[in-house]
């Protein structure tokens, strides 16, 4: 049973110039549950896109031996043909198919000019026991939670004969029950000779269910590390995956006296736009002062990003109730370019859905959310538009060759710099930063921070919502924390921490299970 | 170094060449007709019926352009607006004897709120354009064949004499005979004041850019630019003053052209229309009303398919209970042979009278060669993918080098 089912080796992958992947390694033995770690951005996905297909053989450097046999996978196809299947972070299931259709999606029983839908959901119910989800084969998937879908999605890869199984964050969206009836069935599915390679920020589930970790960082394999190793501790993982540079990540904090307050949210409650019953953001009330930088940290599904747009202007959710004040003044924003008028700005989490125009250049981009600056009467100065997106790439230090260059050209930092500079270009009092360092590397991630200092010291106010627990640590005055709806706790710089923040959000966890 | 100047010319030459592929598929296709019709296709008669033929395409295709830039949306109504308003102005001319520019006026806004009763469903209301505009091309069909009883209402030029004469006039003309050539002074002196306009607009243009550290094309390119648009300009204008002179509708599609390329080029809801097309969610989180410029588009729309109405029925001297049919489609197509993009977001105006000249040659070239009607269609048909095709290998090919 010591073999290796799968070794990459000195796997090499530059994305326009930037290297994702520098000589990577990965050797996995069959049967176990083999765990990798790394920061965002460390190169994790790169390199299961790598493995799966996604990135075709012949767009990278190194070589994949796959039960001792070199393959060259050329998609997703080629690599599931040989019974490796990639269960990606965003589902990937059509909502309006039932369980059955979706899991034999591509893979349909019966011939391909009569599908027999009797043995379809046959076989589906046949594998949904397997993964012990307690559901009919003929319910949509729409009408089922993350966590049963997730699992659904792992019935689906055991329809396909699975060899190797790869889940890429699989609890990231999940409570604490779903996440622990994952790993349980993951070990199941071991004792069935399933290999795994699970991809996971999250320590304690590792150590939970894994037999090996290797960490990634910055495109490099740090170590891997056997269970049976003394080094497997929860501390060796961390310090392999922050590395040493995690003292300078952040610019140097310089302590703050923020100022009155200028955004006030009070019982803010925003219900689901489909599913009008459901509130996603619940009585929840937060204050931004001037000067000051505010974090507020979740899981996602928190319903963070949908407090933050449904503030500016009404751009998210049903049913909006509550109270929203801007320097004091009660306000009713109801469109986005009230909010904008009012000296909000909302820089998305989503800059290649709702931020950018990715074929439009940098200089179109920059003055879009505040047109008027760089119009008269409603005609277009060009060559103040290019001057002025001119001074912000500068000012951000954007690479690109000219603003005249279209946006899709850049990279993810540079990318996520033009929306930051289209946002103070609309010269706002309040920014909204919604994971603005997401998927970008540490370099941008550094200059990304030092314009959030600017704009503090310009007398901005500036709320930051982030998954990454250190970064909000590293940047924020105060942080709030949301869990499920609603804020759970709040805690000024000096107290915070990450321990505290997870207790925060499983001590409320704990607390809504216990009453309903 | 004069070799060296020379060679850099031939590439920025290269280049614009590059940019402007359906321009020089236009020109390659105006010089086959010419072979292939021996000549004819460029005698100063065919010239101007080539421009009469061709103008209300020319301006369906800027409204459909409009349509077009929101995201692909097209508006399959406008053969039928078209239809409906030629028949309420002919009535309106001929039964009312209502005063011309009153019925001119009425037209256009009967058709602004027909195209704004489109875009209130797609903006508002969300249901796909697509659908909407089939809605609309079989209700005012239907309705202007209940109005005109299915039959044509002549519009002739000896009743109406006025409402003709604006669309289907000519600038009065003075003859001139030089070195044996018979020609109109008035058209000529329109036409060399058009160019200089627009030489010294484009040499101002690249010097003020220079002048703030803007990068602008080189001296010979600009040069080689002004000389070539001055040279197109001038021979038309020859060859239509050898005729009748100066149409009047070349000023309207003028000032129709130059309005809504500067509109889409230079002004903020212009560049809103790209935004939305682009990527609405972006516009929207960005503050723009995405569903005001998608309900302008449309009414917009409407207004363009009333002049062309008019120029219809002055051209035809007549409202059919045919007309329009079909005109959807050559809009659509001059739009997408001109570069537009069929998701929305790219296109010019220039891009939509190159693919509308394309069409309008086509069509032309064809029947002075005696081509059968059916045929024709054929042509057309594999004509549009042809040009699409080339376009889009073409872009393909610029990106990956």
């Amino acid at each position: 049973m010591d073999k290796f089912l799968l070794e990459m080796k000195n796997i090499i992958k530059e994305f326009s110039g930037v290297r994702a992947l520098d000589n990577v390694s990965l050797s996995v033995k069959e049967g176990e549950i083999h765990a990798l770690c790394g920061e965002n951005g460390a190169g994790k996905s790169t390199l299961m896109n790598v493995l799966s297909g996604v990135i075709p053989h012949g767009e990278y450097e190194g070589e994949i031996l796959f039960d001792g046999n070199p393959v060259s996978f050329k998609n997703i196809r080629d690599s599931e043909k040989q019974g490796i299947v990639i269960i990606h972070q965003e589902l990937a299931m059509i909502p309006y198919f039932s369980i059955a259709e979706n899991m034999f999606l591509g893979n349909e029983r019966g011939t391909k000019f009569n599908i027999d839908w009797d043995k379809t959901n046959k076989d589906a119910a046949d594998k949904l026991k397997v993964v012990g989800l307690n559901e009919s084969p003929y319910t949509l998937v729409k009408d089922i939670g993350v966590g049963k879908q997730q699992l659904c999605e792992i019935a689906k890869a055991l329809s396909k004969e699975v060899r190797l199984l790869i889940l890429d964050e699989p609890t990231a969206s999940l409570n604490e029950n779903d996440s622990r009836n994952l790993l349980d069935l993951l070990l199941s599915l071991k004792k069935q000779g399933v290999t795994s390679i699970i991809i996971s920020h999250k320590i304690n589930e590792l150590s939970y269910v894994a037999d090996v970790v290797t960490v990634i960082r910055d495109g490099c394999t740090i170590e891997t590390i056997r269970k049976d190793s003394p080094d497997f501790n929860e501390d060796r993982i961390i310090k392999d995956m922050v590395g040493r540079e995690l003292k300078n990540r952040y610019p140097l904090y310089e302590a703050r006296t923020p100022g009155e307050p200028v955004l006030e949210l009070i019982d803010w409650t925003v219900h689901h736009p489909l599913y009008r019953e459901r509130k996603v953001v619940d009585n929840a009330s937060i204050t931004v002062r001037r000067g000051e930088v505010v974090g507020i940290a979740g899981l996602i599904g928190a319903g963070r990003t949908e407090l933050a747009m449904s503030a500016f202007g009404k751009s998210y959710g049903a049913g909006i109730t509550g109270t929203i004040k801007i320097s004091g003044a009660v306000k009713k924003l109801n469109t986005v370019s009230e909010a904008i008028d009012s000296g909000l700005a909302y820089v998305t989490e989503d800059r290649k859905g709702n931020g950018l125009i990715l074929s439009e250049s940098i200089a179109v981009n920059t003055t879009m959310a505040k047109m008027s600056k760089v119009s008269h009467r409603g005609v277009i100065d060009k060559d103040k538009e290019l001057e002025v997106a001119e001074t912000y790439r500068k000012l951000l230090r954007t690479k690109a060759n000219s603003v005249s260059e279209p946006v899709v050209s850049l990279s993810g930092g540079n990318q996520q710099k033009v929306l930051l500079s289209k946002w103070m270009f609309a010269d706002p009092d309040i920014l909204i930063l919604d994971e603005p360092t997401r998927g970008i590397d540490v370099g941008a991630k550094y200059e990304i921070y030092l314009s959030i200092n600017e704009l503090i010291k310009d007398g901005k106010s500036v709320l930051i919502i982030s998954s990454d627990m250190s970064e909000l640590l590293g940047v924020a005055d105060r942080i709030y924390v949301m869990n499920a709806g609603r804020i759970v706790g709040e805690l000024p710089r000096k107290e915070a921490t990450q321990e505290k923040i997870m207790a925060m959000i499983i001590k409320s966890d704990s607390e809504k299970s216990s009453t309903t | 170094m004069d070799k060296h100047r020379l060679g850099n010319a031939l590439t920025n030459v290269g280049n614009m060449a590059k940019r402007n592929t359906m321009l020089i598929v236009l020109a390659l296709v105006i010089i086959f007709f010419t072979i292939g019709t021996g000549g004819i296709l460029l005698n100063p008669g065919n010239i101007t019926s080539l421009i009469m033929q061709t103008s209300y395409v020319i301006v369906l295709a800027v409204g459909m352009l409009m349509c077009i830039l929101t995201g692909g949306n097209i508006d399959l109504s406008v053969g039928s607006v078209l239809a409906l308003v030629s028949v309420i102005a002919a009535k309106l001319l001929v039964e009312a004897h209502m005063n011309v520019f009153l019925v001119i006026i009425i037209s256009l806004i009967i058709g602004g709120l027909i195209g704004a009763f489109h875009g209130f469903w797609i903006a508002y209301i969300r249901i796909p354009a697509f659908i909407v505009t089939l809605a609309g091309m079989m209700l005012w069909r239907g309705l202007q064949l209940v109005i005109s009883d299915a039959k044509a209402i002549p519009v002739t030029s000896d009743k109406n004499p006025l409402f003709t004469s604006i669309f289907n006039s000519f600038i009065p003309n003075i003859k001139l005979t030089l070195f044996g050539v018979t020609f109109d002074i008035v058209c000529m002196i329109l036409s060399v004041l058009a160019t200089a306009a627009i030489v010294i607009l484009m040499t101002r243009s690249r010097k003020t850019r220079k002048s703030k550290g803007f990068e602008v094309p080189s001296r010979a390119a600009h040069i080689f630019k002004c000389v070539l648009i001055s040279a197109v300009i001038l021979f038309f204008t020859f060859l239509l003053s050898e005729d009748r002179g100066f149409p009047f509708m070349l000023i309207i599609l003028a000032v129709i052209l130059v309005g809504y390329s500067y509109f889409t080029s230079k002004t903020v809801p212009g560049r809103y229309l790209y935004a939305v097309g682009s990527n609405e969610k972006a516009a929207k989180m960005s503050g723009v009303d995405t569903n005001k410029i998608l309900f302008g588009a449309y009414t917009n729309m409407g207004v363009l398919s009333a002049v062309a109405a008019l120029i219809c029925v002055a051209r035809f001297a007549s409202a059919q209970p045919t007309a329009g049919e079909g005109y959807e489609m050559d809009a659509i197509a001059s739009c997408f042979i001109g570069g537009a993009s069929a998701y929305g977001g790219t296109g010019t105006v220039t891009g939509a009278l190159v693919g509308a000249m394309f069409m309008g040659v086509l069509n032309n070239g064809m029947s002075m060669m005696g081509i059968d009607t059916n045929a024709q269609r054929v042509v057309k048909g594999i004509v549009l993918l042809a040009a699409v095709l080339f376009d889009i290998l073409s872009q393909k090919r610029r990106k990956t080098t």
